[in-house]
């Protein structure tokens, strides 16, 4: 009999039945964020995903939680998670070495909305932790950037020292035509750039706003205002499009954990358009 | 600078939009074109609230001064926004530190001369005191959204 947590198998029929990844590489991003890239145990086996999309990973023995995969959607055969420490399952994936093994299942929801973007200018809006579930788009336009208008990256955090990929944002910044807002809530004595809230930057942000599909993703508060900014620049509901978070249990449409009105947000999201998702942005955790 | 220049730079600045042109020209004669290095000071806190200043373009920190803590900037302000409304309210005095965090260009409305323009005219007045409070709220507004922490 198969074992239930079989090694490097690609494509399971049960969706609720996790695979075995090794932990290759752990980077410190921030005091309480890290990088995991995860392979297969085989180190072939690959995991394509969408941008947008997340896996259930789990710390054996602890539990499991979704997050978003932050990595290049190119380069499928390693899995990269951004994760922010705040409980049990991500102190526990926090403390993992490498050649650690962990579960992984998915990848689950929907995605960023790319290819519709292609002749449009591209606003990205991130909060926090929100830039990582944003990086795999960042990584798409960059690769087809002449596909695209103007290209936007407005980014709030709480400090300079919380700022998520610094390096790799500025060399996008420098050698790409990418423009990066960039403002912190609490300023440092050395800090030079912007302080204030991130919804703040979409009034000047220079986007045509008729042609423009912008994506948000961060705390809900933050992006109930940066749509409420977006709509009053004249970005069509429709355009705008938002990824939801909630908690989940199996990921999959099962077990009802993620249930908002009619929608479980595993399934028909977690990215959603505005316009479809705006009477549930009023809804609290159930 | 030619009075059709300064004419101009005020009639281009989103503070300025929708007002009557009569209005943008009673604002003219208070205005000047001004222009602030890295580091030189639009106001100090504790000094007299004498100017409102249209950033046209640069960015201005707003900051206050801890003793032994130093200096903590909480806002920033940049292209097409206005810096100071004490101007506005009595004992016009600045609240906090205002400083040039790069090359600022801006247009500087004399305070006593807008005053006394609003006086004169109530309609210019509520103009003012209704783009200010616009300005206020969403000053507020941001401020309550640094407190909540909301990435914590
Ligand atoms: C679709 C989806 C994608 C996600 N992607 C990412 C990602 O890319 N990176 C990432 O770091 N997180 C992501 N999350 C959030 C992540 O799943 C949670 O932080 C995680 O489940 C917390 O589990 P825990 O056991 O460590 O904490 P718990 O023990 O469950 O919670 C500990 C404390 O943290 C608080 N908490 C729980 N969840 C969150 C949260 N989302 N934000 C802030 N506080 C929280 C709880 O209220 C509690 O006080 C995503 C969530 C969803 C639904
Ligand atoms: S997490 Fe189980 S239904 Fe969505």
């Amino acid at each position: 009999m198969a074992s239930l947590l079989e090694p490097g198998v690609a494509l399971r029929p049960d969706p609720m039945v996790p695979r075995l990844v090794t932990l290759e590489r752990t980077r410190a991003e921030t005091a309480d964020t890290f990088t995991m890239e995860l392979v297969a145990p085989d180190g072939v086996t690959e995991f394509p995903f969408l941008p947008g999309q997340f896996n259930m990973v789990g710390a054996l023995g602890v539990g499991e939680v979704p997050i978003s995969v932050s990595g290049d959607p190119q380069t499928p055969r390693t899995i990269v998670h951004t994760t922010r420490e705040v409980g049990a399952v991500t102190n526990a994936l926090k403390q993992l070495r490498p050649g650690a093994a962990l579960t992984l299942r998915g990848p689950y929801g929907t995605a960023w909305p790319v290819e519709a973007c292609s002749g449009h200018d591209v606003v990205l809006i991130a909060g926090g932790i929100g830039l990582a579930p944003l990086r795999p788009v960042i990584y798409e336009v960059m690769r087809q950037r002449a596909r695209f208008g103007r290209f936007l990256v407005l980014y709030g955090t709480r400090s300079p020292e919380d700022i998520l990929f610094a390096k790799e944002l500025s060399r996008w910044r420098s050698q790409f035509d990418m423009e990066l807002l960039v403002t912190v809530d609490r300023g440092t004595e050395h800090w030079r750039g912007n302080v204030g809230v991130v919804t703040k930057l979409v009034a000047r942000a220079p986007f045509e706003p008729r042609e423009t599909v912008a994506m948000v993703c961060g705390p809900e508060v933050m992006m109930r205002f940066a749509v409420a900014e977006l709509r009053a620049r004249g970005v069509a509901e429709p355009n705008i499009h938002v990824s939801l978070e909630r908690n989940m249990k199996c990921g999959v449409g099962l077990c009802g954990h993620c249930q908002l009105r009619g929608e479980f947000i595993c399934r028909s999201g977690p990215v959603y358009s505005y316009d479809r998702v705006a009477p549930l942005f009023e809804v609290r955790e159930l | 600078m030619h009075l059709e220049d300064l004419s101009r730079l005020l009639s281009e600045h989103p503070f300025v939009h929708g007002l009557e042109a009569r209005h943008v020209a009673f604002l003219l004669g208070c205005a000047s074109n001004v222009v602030f290095q890295k580091g030189d000071f639009l106001f100090r806190e504790g000094g007299p609230a004498d100017k409102l200043y249209l950033v046209r373009y640069g960015s201005v920190g707003l900051q206050v001064h801890f003793p032994a803590k130093g200096t903590h900037t909480f806002n920033t302000v940049g292209d097409g926004e206005v810096v100071g409304w004490s101007w506005l309210v009595e004992p016009y005095v600045a609240r906090f530190d205002s400083v040039a965090l790069s090359t600022v260009r801006a247009l500087a409305l004399d305070a006593k001369c807008l005053r006394r323009k609003c006086d004169e005219d109530h309609e210019l007045g509520y103009q003012m005191f209704a783009r200010i409070a616009q300005v206020m709220e969403r000053r507020l507004h941001a401020a309550r959204l640094q407190l909540l922490d909301v990435y914590g």
